[in-house]
């Protein structure tokens, strides 16, 4: 029975050499015999023996020819490395959709469905920036909050980021606190202004605590989820190559969920921004400085649209800025260093 | 003698056991090949002589200071170049900085790769990941390597080409290997030793020498192949319902 089961296997694990193993061109492609001798290889002379070479034998010839092999096959599987210009229309089609808009706003403003007053034009708006710019309070107002935003976020960043990896690292931790965390991302940070005028009065602090509370539980959440997306493999690896568990949360975690720990900081820095202006327009007055969210608050007082569209037009903007100069090369960066970026409309 | 694994048996909570009486020896500098068919508990066995696992009876002896470890993909860290995963094992070995620089670009022109060090895993074929991968395995600098199947993903000349360059590499660094596979031929081209092992409970069943004629002569190499074909075969049919 195994005999005959032997012949019966031969074909597929006989010595001669299969198609892939068998290649006439790699060194035999100067001797004479014609390729179609592949079957005679088994039972050939010795002489015509060493030249045949199945994948079951050593098929290089030595180091020198291993290296000219394996150098050869590397550049036909590599990609070839391209050129990165400057695309245009990265440029130039945000452009085009900021004019049509404009134009669109402008077309509607001159129907003369509503009174100018209340639906002021672009021309209308872009006066108000000029006045305010004249002012010096647009300048003011943008630096102010501009500031403000930057410190709270980046201090949000340092308490979240331990926070999360420990919560990301220690299950005990995480199952205890994660809930929490989590709601305290649902919860409006608008929500705490209240208790926080209450708490600190009419004071910078108002606002940072009001920053903090909406910035810090949505890093943490996205450092955690980043964490959760990392392959088991890259843990094991590390465990392998002998980490230790600082190690592994420093030198593999952390690099390994950074796409996700971005996600995360971008929707902080988001959260700060908005937690920031709601905190300016409730609380104005006291010790707080003159925001964008005060201006709004102003325009809205004296009831002068040009002031209030002109304010959200430069809150909208410092955030568009915010996502194009920092976050947006930043993460494009880091995909493409992964090689995440092919295929993607970015 | 680095591995002695004597009645080893492995089993997951209640099931049936994956592993059952394995018995062992590999010597210093010796490479085996631990042939066995999908299910057979390679991979278990592997990690459980890499200490990843701790066996359910039996016992077993393996060097002090753990063992190198190659996978099947070549889970390579995505956000560093070739050159530096391979600092990052020498960094965890506890390597100092400036020996690291030169260690890595030694493994890499080990692997013929001096100067793709400063590519990303992304920009690397399959072939030369995987060389990226032994390289990182060297670099642990552990006597005792195991390889998971490492060449299974890859193209065929491509495998052919890493079976010629693992053997020159065993042959320069004195490497004990152990390498899992489920390839006959495979087997047959690397091991000094191919282990058997069966499936569902995996034990090893049959041994076979591998010698420096079945390096060279293509009819004894597959004659061998032949052989052991037909035993792992058997070995799958007692299966069959």
């Amino acid at each position: 029975m195994p005999s005959k089961f032997l012949s019966g296997s031969a074909p597929d694990a006989a010595p001669a050499p299969s198609p892939d193993g068998f290649r006439p061109s790699d060194e035999a492609s100067g001797s004479d015999r014609p390729d179609a001798t592949p079957w005679a290889a088994s039972g050939a002379a010795p002489a015509a023996r060493e030249h045949v070479h199945a994948a079951l034998t050593r098929t290089s010839t030595g180091h020198e020819d291993l290296r000219e092999l394996e150098s050869g096959l590397d550049s036909l599987q590599s990609d070839a490395d391209r050129k990165h210009r400057i695309d245009w229309s990265r440029l130039l089609l945000p452009l085009a959709a900021l004019v049509v808009l404009v134009l669109v706003w402008q077309f509607y403003v001159s129907l003369g469905v509503k009174r100018r007053d209340l639906v002021p034009g672009p021309l209308d708006v872009l006066g108000q920036l000029g006045i305010l710019w004249g002012d010096g309070k647009l300048q003011e107002s943008v630096w102010t909050s501009l500031q403000r935003g930057v410190v709270g976020f980046l201090i949000s960043v340092a308490i979240a980021t331990p926070v999360g990896l420990l919560l990301a690292q220690v299950a005990p931790l995480r199952r205890a606190f994660g809930p929490l965390i989590s709601g305290l991302q649902v919860l409006p940070s608008v929500a705490w202004v209240p208790a926080a005028i209450i708490w600190f009065g009419l004071t910078d602090a108002t606002v940072y605590f009001v920053v903090f509370m909406g910035a810090i539980p949505s890093i943490i959440n996205g450092l955690i989820s980043g964490v959760d997306q990392i392959p088991p493999q890259y843990r094991r690896v590390g465990t392998v190559l002998g980490a230790s568990r600082l190690q592994m949360a420093l030198q593999v975690v952390l690099p390994a969920a950074l796409p996700g720990y971005l996600g995360g900081l971008k929707q902080g820095w988001a959260f700060s921004w908005r937690s920031l202006m709601a905190a300016e327009i409730i609380a104005v007055g006291g010790t707080i400085g003159f925001g964008l969210g005060s201006l709004l608050d102003q325009g809205r007082t004296l009831s002068d649209m040009a002031v209030v569209m002109a304010a959200i037009l430069l809150i909208l903007a410092v955030g568009i800025l915010i996502e194009l100069l920092v976050f947006g090369p930043i993460e494009k960066r880091l995909l493409r260093s992964r090689g995440l970026l092919a295929g993607s409309t970015r | 003698m680095p591995v002695v694994l004597e009645h080893l048996g492995k089993r997951f909570g209640d099931g049936a056991p994956v592993l059952d009486d394995v018995n062992a020896n590999i010597e210093r500098g010796e490479f085996v090949a631990l042939l066995g068919a999908s299910g057979c508990g390679k991979s278990t066995l592997l990690n459980i002589i890499a200490g990843l696992e701790a066996p359910s009876s039996g016992a077993l002896e393996v060097p002090s200071d753990g063992a190198a470890f190659m996978f099947q993909d070549a889970a390579l860290f995505p956000w560093l170049t070739a050159r530096e995963n391979i600092e990052l094992a020498l960094k965890l070995r506890g390597v100092g900085k400036a020996e690291r620089r030169a260690k890595a670009q030694e493994l890499l022109e080990l692997v013929h790769l001096g100067s793709a060090g400063d590519k990303r895993p992304h920009e690397l074929s399959g072939g030369m990941r995987q060389r990226v991968s032994l390289a990182r395995s060297l670099a642990q600098d552990r006597q005792l390597l195991l390889m998971d199947e490492p060449f299974a993903a890859l193209d065929a000349i491509t495998r052919d080409l890493l079976h010629d360059e693992l053997e020159r590499i065993w042959k320069e660094t004195g490497r004990t290997i152990v390498f899992v596979t489920h390839n006959v031929r495979e087997a047959v081209r690397l091991g000094q030793r191919v282990l058997l092992l069966s499936s569902r409970p995996g034990r090893v069943v049959q041994e076979w020498a591998v010698t420096e004629e079945h390096r060279t002569d293509a009819g004894l190499a597959g004659q061998l192949t032949g052989v052991i074909t037909a035993r792992l075969r058997e070995e799958i049919r007692r299966h069959a319902k």
